[in-house]
Formats: C-alpha cells, sequence, structure tokens
C-alpha cells in the first residue's frame, strides 16, 4: 500500500534524480548550477514540509520497496521521529541549495562543477533516506551513501594536499563508525526472531527495526547495542575524542556542503542515538543516559575550548559544532536518565530541549557557515588574521552573520538561547536522584554547560569582530584599498541567491527564538511516542507568549517580550536623542598621541583569544615560541620579532598517533609476505589449500 | 492597573537611583580617603554634561558602534522591569526567569566587546579581550549561586524566590552563605568594580570596560556610563532578591509600596557601604589573577550546592 506522504517523497526523489543524471544532457555548467541547485531546492522544501506535517498530525505508516537483494527488500517508514529529522535536514537544505546557486558561479571558469552538483544532490537525498530507513540492511546502504557522497564532496579541491589529507580521515573514522553501528545492528538482528503471522503480507525479517521494537532484549545484550551504536553514531557526530576529523573535513568542503555537513549530516547520528535508544532497545538502565551525558560534556567544554584557539574561520565554526553536539547529547542523556528514573515529563522536556536544539543549531550553524563560504567568495580567505573591516565592504553578510553569532552564543531573543534553557530548566529541576554519582554529576553539568555558554559568546565576538570589524588585517590587500570605508560601501557583496538563503535562514533563527511555544507544540507528539511525557499542556498554559516548561512558578521566559521592549527603548531613546538635530562629526583615531598606528597593530584571533589560552592552555598542546631579530644597534630596539604559535590536539598524540603508528607497523609487517614474485605467491596458494585439507575435510 | 503603575514606578526608580547609588558610594570613598566630594548628586551633572554634547565618531566607526549604546540602554531598562525591587507581582517579571536575565547582561555585554573591536585600536580589542575572558569566568560562577538559591526555592523566577526566603520560614542554610558569598565576588567582577576592574581608572594597560568605551563620546556615551550605573543598582537588586527579600511588596498594592521603598533605599545605602569598605582595602589585582578569584567564587558556588544535595 503506497500512502500519500510516500508520493510526495517519490516526487522530491524523481527531482534529486533528474539533477544527478542532469549532467550528461546539459553542457553549460552556468544553466547546470541553475537548474540542479533548483530541484534539489524544491525536493528539500517538499520533504521539509511532509516532514513537518508528519510531525503535526502524528503519522505512522510504512512501505516496503520490492528491490534490493532477494528476500531483503527495503523497509522505509514514516514516524513523527523521522518527520521531525526530515524537517531539519529538508529546511536546511532548502537555504543552502538557494544560497548554491550563487556561490557555485564563483567556481565556474576555474574548476568544473559537476561532481559537486551530482554528490550534493546525492548526499541531501541520502540523509533523507537515512532517517527513512526501517530496515537495518537499507540503513546501512544509504548510510555508507551519504557518507561517500560527502567524501567526494570534502575531496572537491582535491588538488590541496590538506584537502586529501581531512577527507581520508573523514573517510578512515566514518567506516569505523559505520563497523560499530554495522556491529550493533548485527547484535540486535541476531537476537530478533522475526514476525511471523496468519497474513503472509506482515511477515518481517529479523533486520527490520519493526522486529526488532518487537523483541526484549536482554539487559547484557542491549548494552553491548548500545555502547557499538554509541561508539558508531558518536564517531559520525563527532563527539569528543572522536572529532578529529571533524575540523579537518568540515573548513576544507565547499562552504555550501560544510553548512550541510555541520549543520544536518551530524543530526543523522543524532537521529541515530535517538532510534537506538528510545525507539528499538525502549529499556535501558541509567547509566547508558551518564555515559551520553558525560561524553556531551566533554565535547561540550572541549569544542569551545578548541574553537577559541582557532584562526581559521571555518575550522572555528567546525570545533562549534563539536560544542552544539555535545549540548544535544546532554539533553539527550537527561532524557535517557530520566526515563531510566520513570520521570516521564522531566524526560519529556530533556528529550525536547535537545531535539529543539538540533533544529536550532541546524539553522544558526548553516548561516554562519553560508556567512563564511561568503565571505571565502568575496576574500578568497580563510584565515581571519587577514581580515578585518569587512562590515564595511559586506553589509549584508556582516548582519546577517551576526544573527548567526548571536544565535549561537546562546543570546536572546535568538533561539540558541530558548533550546539552551530548556536544558537549564531541565538541570534544575531534576530531583535528588538515587545515584550519587548523579548527584554530583547534573549539577556539575549545569556549571559545565554554563561555562561553554560563556566561552561560546567570548569565541563569536572574536569571530565576528576580527572578522568584520574594525580594520584589514592582511599582509596581502588585493580585495580592499586601504581606506575602503569611505565610499565604495558593499563593494564586495554577494549576490541575491546567497544572501536570500542567508535571509531565510537568519529569519527561521528569530522566528524559533521569539514564538518557541508554537514549535514545542509541534514537537509535543515526539516526547509523547518516545518517552511518553508531554510538556506542551504546561509549556504554552499561558498562551503563545510565554514559554512555561512544567509550571509558569517554576520558570517562564517570553521572547517576544524581551524582543519587543528591547526594539521599543532602542526606538524611543534614538528618537528622544535625535529630536533635535544631532551633529555626528567623523574624526581620526585616538592614537594616545603615538603617530604611527597601523592597522597590524589590532588586536587579531590570536591575541583576543591570549587571556583565555593562558587560563586552560593546560587542556591543549602549546608551543608558543618567541624570535628577535637583532640588529647592531641596540639590544633595546629589536628590528623583526616572529611570533610563533602552535595548538595541537591532546586527543590526537594520546589516541590517534599511537593507533595510526600501529597499523603502519601491522602493515609493514604484513608487507614482506608479498615478494612479488609469482612462485611465492603459488607457495602460498598451495600451503592454504594444504592447511584447508588439513582441518575441514 | 496597578502593577502597571508599580512598573513604570520601578522602572523610574531604577533610572533615577542607579545614578545616585554610584553618586553615594563615591561620596562614602572620599570621606574614606580623607577627600572633598563632589556631591552624591554629581553622576547626574556627569550625564545631563554629556547628553549636551555632540557625538565624535570615528572614521571606521559601523552601525555596530553607533547601535550598542541604545541597545545596552534597552537591555538595562527591560532587566529593570523584570527584576522585583518594589514588587515581587510585576506585569513584566515573567517576562525573564533569572538565567534569561544574566543572557539578557550577556547580550549587552557582547554588543559593547564588539563596538571595543569596531574601530580598530589596539585598547578597544583589549578590552574587549579580557572582558570576554573576565565574564567566560563570571557567568558560569553566577549561574552556579544563581541555581543554590532557585534549588531552595524551586524555581528559577526571580518574582518566586521571595516567596520562600522571605515570606515562609526563617532557615539558616550553608548553601546560601556559600552562594551569597560567591555572589558577592561575581557582582564585583560583572559590574567592573576593585579589585578586578578599577571604573576610576583611565590608565591604557590596567583598564578592561573603560578601553572598550574609550572611543565614545557625547550622547552615546551618556547611555552607556549611566546603562552602566543601572547595571552595578540592577546586580545589588538581584542580590537583595536573592538573599534579603524581606520588605518587597509581596502584592501589586500601592499602599505596600512606601515601605517598599524605604527598606530599599536603606538596603541599598548598605551595600554601597560594603562596596566601598571592599574597594577601600583592596587593590586592583593583576589581569591574570582574576581567573584565581573567580575559580573561588566558582568553587564556593558549587560548594553551596553541593552542600545543598548533601545536607538539604
Amino acid at each position: 500500500m503506497i500512502l500519500p506522504p510516500f508520493v510526495y517523497i517519490f516526487i522530491s526523489f524523481i527531482c534529486f534524480f533528474t539533477a544527478i543524471i542532469l549532467p550528461l544532457f546539459v553542457s553549460s555548467q552556468r544553466l547546470l548550477i541553475s537548474i540542479t541547485y533548483t530541484l534539489s531546492a524544491i525536493a528539500s522544501l517538499i520533504t521539509a514540509a511532509i516532514g513537518a506535517w508528519v510531525v503535526a498530525s502524528g503519522f505512522v505508516g510504512s512501505v516496503i520497496i520490492p528491490v534490493g537483494l532477494p528476500d531483503l527488500p527495503f523497509h522505509l517508514r514514516f514516524d513523527p521521529l523521522a518527520g521531525f529529522f526530515l524537517t531539519v535536514i529538508g529546511l536546511l537544505s532548502f537555504f543552502v541549495s538557494i544560497y548554491s546557486i550563487g556561490y557555485l558561479k564563483g567556481f565556474i571558469g576555474k574548476r568544473p562543477v559537476t561532481s559537486l552538483v551530482i554528490f550534493y544532490n546525492l548526499f541531501i537525498a541520502g540523509m533523507f533516506l537515512v532517517v527513512l530507513a526501517d530496515d537495518a540492511l537499507f540503513f546501512m546502504i544509504v548510510w555508507e551513501a551519504m557518507a561517500l557522497s560527502s567524501y567526494f564532496l570534502v575531496m572537491f579541491e582535491d588538488e590541496k594536499a590538506e584537502n586529501r589529507r581531512a577527507a581520508f580521515l573523514y573517510l578512515v573514522v566514518a567506516h569505523i563508525g559505520a563497523i560499530a553501528i554495522l556491529l550493533s545492528f548485527g547484535v540486535m538482528a541476531g537476537l530478533t526472531t522475526g514476525i511471523e503471522s496468519q497474513d503472509s503480507s506482515v511477515n518481517l525479517a529479523s533486520y527490520t527495526f519493526e522486529s526488532m521494537r518487537h523483541t526484549q532484549f536482554s539487559e547484557g545484550w542491549a548494552t553491548a547495542a548500545f555502547l557499538l551504536a554509541f561508539f558508531g553514531f558518536a564517531a559520525k557526530a563527532g563527539v569528543v575524542p572522536l572529532h578529529v576529523w571533524l575540523p579537518e573535513a568540515h573548513p576544507v568542503a565547499p562552504s555550501n556542503v560544510s553548512a550541510l555537513m555541520s549543520g544536518v549530516m551530524l543530526k543523522t547520528a543524532i537521529y541515530g542515538i535517538i532510534r537506538v535508544t528510545f525507539d528499538l532497545l525502549r529499556v535501558f538502565p541509567w547509566w547508558w543516559g551518564a555515559v551520553v551525558l558525560i561524553f556531551g560534556l566533554i565535547s561540550t567544554i572541549m569544542g569551545v575550548l578548541y574553537a577559541l584557539m582557532q584562526h581559521d574561520l571555518k575550522k572555528l565554526l567546525a570545533y562549534h559544532s563539536v560544542e552544539n553536539i555535545g549540548i544535544i547529547l546532554i539533553g539527550i542523556g537527561l532524557a535517557l536518565i530520566f526515563t531510566s528514573f520513570h520521570m516521564p515529563i522531566l524526560a519529556a522536556l530533556a528529550l525536547i530541549a535537545g531535539l529543539y536544539h538540533t533544529l536550532n543549531h541546524a539553522m544558526f550553524k548553516g548561516l554562519l557557515f553560508m556567512g563564511a563560504g561568503a565571505v571565502l567568495h568575496s576574500t578568497h580567505e580563510r584565515n581571519m588574521e587577514e581580515m578585518g573591516g569587512l562590515i564595511h565592504k559586506m553589509p549584508w553578510t556582516a548582519a546577517l552573520f551576526l544573527i548567526g553569532c548571536v544565535s549561537i552564543s546562546a543570546l536572546p531573543p535568538f533561539n540558541g538561547f530558548v533550546s539552551e534553557w530548556l536544558i537549564f530548566q531541565a538541570f534544575l529541576l531534576s530531583p535528588s536522584l538515587h545515584s550519587p554519582l548523579l548527584n554530583l554529576l547534573i549539577p556539575l553539568g549545569a556549571a559545565i554547560l554554563a561555562l561553554a555558554a560563556a566561552l561560546a559568546a567570548a569565541c563569536f565576538v572574536k569571530a565576528f569582530g576580527v572578522t568584520f570589524l574594525g580594520h584589514w588585517r592582511g599582509h596581502r590587500n588585493p580585495p580592499l584599498h586601504p581606506p575602503f570605508y569611505k565610499g565604495g560601501k558593499g563593494g564586495l557583496e554577494v549576490d541575491w541567491f546567497m544572501r536570500t538563503g542567508m535571509i531565510l535562514a537568519a529569519f527561521t533563527c528569530l522566528i524559533l527564538g521569539i514564538l518557541p511555544t508554537m514549535f514545542l507544540e509541534w514537537m509535543d507528539v515526539l516526547s509523547e511516542t518516545l518517552v511518553g511525557g508531554r510538556i506542551s499542556t504546561t509549556a504554552g498554559a499561558f498562551g503563545w507568549l510565554w514559554l512555561t516548561p512544567v509550571s509558569h512558578e517554576r520558570a517562564s521566559y517570553s521572547g517576544v517580550i524581551v524582543f519587543g521592549v528591547i526594539l521599543l527603548v532602542v526606538a524611543v531613546t534614538y528618537l528622544l536623542l535625535h529630536a533635535r538635530r544631532t551633529s555626528i562629526h567623523r574624526t581620526p583615531l585616538w592614537d594616545c598621541g603615538f603617530e604611527k598606528i597601523t592597522h597590524r597593530m589590532q588586536y587579531n584571533a590570536t591575541s583576543f583569544s591570549m587571556p583565555i589560552r593562558r587560563i586552560f592552555g593546560f587542556l591543549f598542546n602549546v608551543k608558543e615560541q618567541v624570535r628577535i631579530k637583532q640588529t647592531q644597534r641596540h639590544p633595546a630596539f629589536p628590528e623583526r620579532l616572529h611570533y610563533h604559535l602552535r595548538i595541537r590536539d591532546r586527543f590526537w598524540n594520546w589516541i590517534y598517533q599511537p593507533i595510526s603508528d600501529l597499523s603502519f607497523w601491522v602493515s609493514r609487517k604484513v608487507g614482506r609476505l608479498q615478494q612479488g614474485r609469482i612462485q611465492v605467491y603459488l607457495v602460498y596458494s598451495f600451503i592454504t589449500i594444504i592447511v584447508l585439507l588439513l582441518f575441514f575435510r | 492597573m496597578t502593577g502597571f503603575l508599580i512598573e513604570i514606578l520601578q522602572v523610574l526608580v531604577v533610572l533615577i537611583g542607579a545614578p545616585v547609588f554610584v553618586g553615594w558610594i563615591r561620596t562614602l570613598k572620599c570621606w574614606t580617603q580623607s577627600r572633598s566630594t563632589a556631591g552624591i548628586l554629581q553622576p547626574y551633572r556627569d550625564i545631563l554634561k554629556l547628553f549636551h554634547k555632540d557625538i565624535m565618531l570615528a572614521e571606521n566607526a559601523s552601525w555596530i558602534f553607533r547601535f550598542t549604546p541604545y541597545l545596552v540602554f534597552g537591555v538595562s531598562v527591560l532587566a529593570a522591569g523584570i527584576i522585583p525591587i518594589l514588587s515581587v507581582d510585576l506585569p513584566l517579571a515573567k517576562t525573564a526567569d533569572v538565567i534569561a536575565l544574566i543572557a539578557l547582561f550577556a547580550i549587552a555585554r557582547f554588543f559593547i566587546a564588539l563596538a571595543g573591536m569596531d574601530i580598530g585600536t589596539a585598547f578597544g580589542g583589549m578590552g574587549s579581550s579580557r572582558e570576554m575572558m573576565i565574564a567566560s569566568l563570571a557567568e558560569p560562577a553566577m549561574l552556579m549561586a544563581i541555581f543554590t538559591v532557585s534549588l531552595i526555592s524551586q524555581s528559577t523566577s526571580l518574582s518566586q524566590i521571595p516567596h520562600v526566603i522571605a515570606y515562609g520560614d526563617f532557615i539558616l542554610r550553608p548553601s546560601m552563605a556559600f552562594a551569597l558569598l560567591a555572589f558577592i565576588l561575581i557582582t564585583l567582577a560583572e559590574t567592573g568594580r576593585i579589585p578586578v576592574d578599577n571604573p576610576a581608572t583611565h590608565l591604557e594597560l590596567t583598564m578592561i570596560h573603560e578601553a572598550m568605551i574609550l572611543e565614545y563620546s557625547g550622547k552615546h556615551l551618556a547611555l552607556i556610563e549611566w546603562a552602566g550605573m543601572m547595571k552595578l543598582f540592577l546586580f545589588t537588586a538581584i542580590g537583595i532578591v536573592a538573599f534579603f527579600p524581606w520588605g518587597i511588596a509581596p502584592s501589586d498594592n500601592m499602599a505596600a509600596i512606601p515601605l517598599a521603598l524605604f527598606l530599599m533605599i536603606i538596603k541599598f545605602a548598605v551595600v554601597g557601604t560594603g562596596i566601598v569598605l571592599i574597594e577601600t582595602g583592596l587593590a586592583k589585582m593583576r589581569i591574570f589573577r582574576v581567573s584565581e578569584f573567580l575559580g573561588s567564587a566558582f568553587l564556593f558556588a558549587t560548594l553551596g550546592m553541593l552542600s545543598y544535595f548533601i545536607l538539604e
């Protein structure tokens, strides 16, 4: 039976398919970009709308597609959880696809974009199918399709060694994760008998999720399945210490792809964790939640601290993805803990907070990567130390990027604040639990989240301030002439396609921030089906204006009033002060009597984060070198000063370097078997046959 | 209706009271240092003078630099309407609980720090960098202190806290003592007082908050200065609500307001004296000692929270 939502999904996949085969027929690159990205925008929008409808109506339905291996058909299923993630992925893909039309034009004449077009569409389609898949086999196939297409997207500019290295690292980590996920499904499928009923049409093989849902797993096997799945999905999500690929791969991909990878691809891993724990395994001890919570907290704090140390704009954003995945995991971890203690309302609050942050992070991280892409598009620069003053040349991009910065820094009235606020409420509402570890962990968790939020604000003051404010810091000065604030405003601004993509994302950030009650009501069905509790009856008890989770006496927040009152006071004050004609004089900078103030004397990214580096430096591998080049004159007047700073991830030396060394060592040993002479190989075959005959007669 | 009247009255009290509070602190400080004072009303004269001056804007200043003073002022006015200073029954009180309130101050700071970087001088960047470092250490400690109080009152809403502490049974709580100690340390840091920052200094290498607003002049500076005074006033008010809420009117009854106002003035006078004693007794710290100072504040707050979970 084919149900209406599947028809729409089918239409959207026809769009993707057309976009993928179109390069065969269209030779003009310019035309190809416009058509294919319009198609993917339409397909994404349709899917997002269907997802939103599925969540709103609580629709559940599945379909079996008789393709694939014989007797192993593919299963697809719609449920609210899938619908929610379809909405998140679809919405951002829609914005990014519009943005891409403008962004890709920057490649015309430099390199063919055909591979980018094909793999981009394959990538989005893969993400949609991951969410829709309802059996382990199909899930793994589309999961791999998503991983491989994103690998090719990271490799797009493959002439740079940095990109090849990043893509390889990504491929390795993604596959180690995929093996763990496969093993986890193997454990679950092995314990599942499948469902046989009289009506032969509902026979379900053991590899389907539906039959796993109906199986009661023993605690030991369930734990094994959970740990494997968590490891596998954590590798995809970039949870510390499995994060090293993320800050390498995301920055080197084209910016529209980084927006999707950071904004939504990581979320498929979040989807996987929720699907496996709340939906497939269903019963769990509290310490699973503690594991998720601890890894979430470590990722949150380490992600933001690493981000602060970066001076590459896209790398900084990539590390913030690690942080935000951590925040989402905190919500999920709390939800797991509360569910295992049978507190459905609190579990619902924590889960919804985590999911709302998933949606919010997709929007603002997508926006920020699009903004970084716009900067890259116009200045061909990723290093913040070489930027500055772009607000004068790119007023639109600057304002939109600022909205992203405010959102991610969890500042009201934008969306990042609402979800972090909800997570704080979940922390604070947690009563004394029957576990000393949790009683210690929960207050500490709240403190770490608060620290991370404050550090994120510092990091985005740095990111925005160094990139867009002040003067141009660069040595190289082609795009901007020195006094570029005079005249020629908006000289580097990107085109309207890119701006539209960013405006839509920024607008969504604002709406999600000031009208959270509406969206929480929409998401209510998720917590209802997954943890059996709901918060919207209380969260929206005072109407759309007030967000009051649990009860209005516990806590309340109104984004609309915060936004409205601040806007009102700003407007009134401005009008009062400018009622009489106020003259504003433009004057040169005050230079403290020091006449040779240059643009290189401004604070840059490295100097901005220096105080924080000094406090938290013990967490990193920091190497600081100052070399003074003397002249003959006097030691007090050095001619040049070389400052060299290298910050490395300690995890690389602790975990990855030994593993990489070990695998090289093993490879070398194994390599000795290969002599390159046919006689030797024949001897090997002969010995193998003898051994087989001896043992398996 | 009276609710709205009290609301407006309270905002006016904050707007007018903040400069007096600062004037009171400065006057007391002069007395302790045997200097002659400029009078308790001097901050008004300063603000008024600045409002009559033209704005000198650096060539490179963007709209962020011009927008920030208005935003900072707007945030302070909004916060003044939310914190229960005269009465706990304010129409705006539900707009933001204490977490959102701290985030409101954070957005003001975010924009001031951006404005500091907008001009492109080394001083502005230095001020922004240091301010964000201090803020990122102070904010979690602040939240931890507030969390301890809100665990006791079972609410993060500021208007609910007095219900439990002032109108409920009086219990001496060790967690509250820790939280109060942490709160005092953080308030000194957040409002830029000695020993973390010196509001009176204009020595380039030691200033933090002043470095960010160095390029402001005229009306912009007036707004920022006024908002800064309001911030000190409001942080004191948060402390009073959380730890000494006796006297705040429990309902929107006009008759209770005069008493509430009177008690408020006494409490602020006492707090001002305390600040002056701290500032006279201590010297400004080196910037990298601040992390230890705020670290101990964070430790106290965490101890408060743990002692709540263990003892209460």
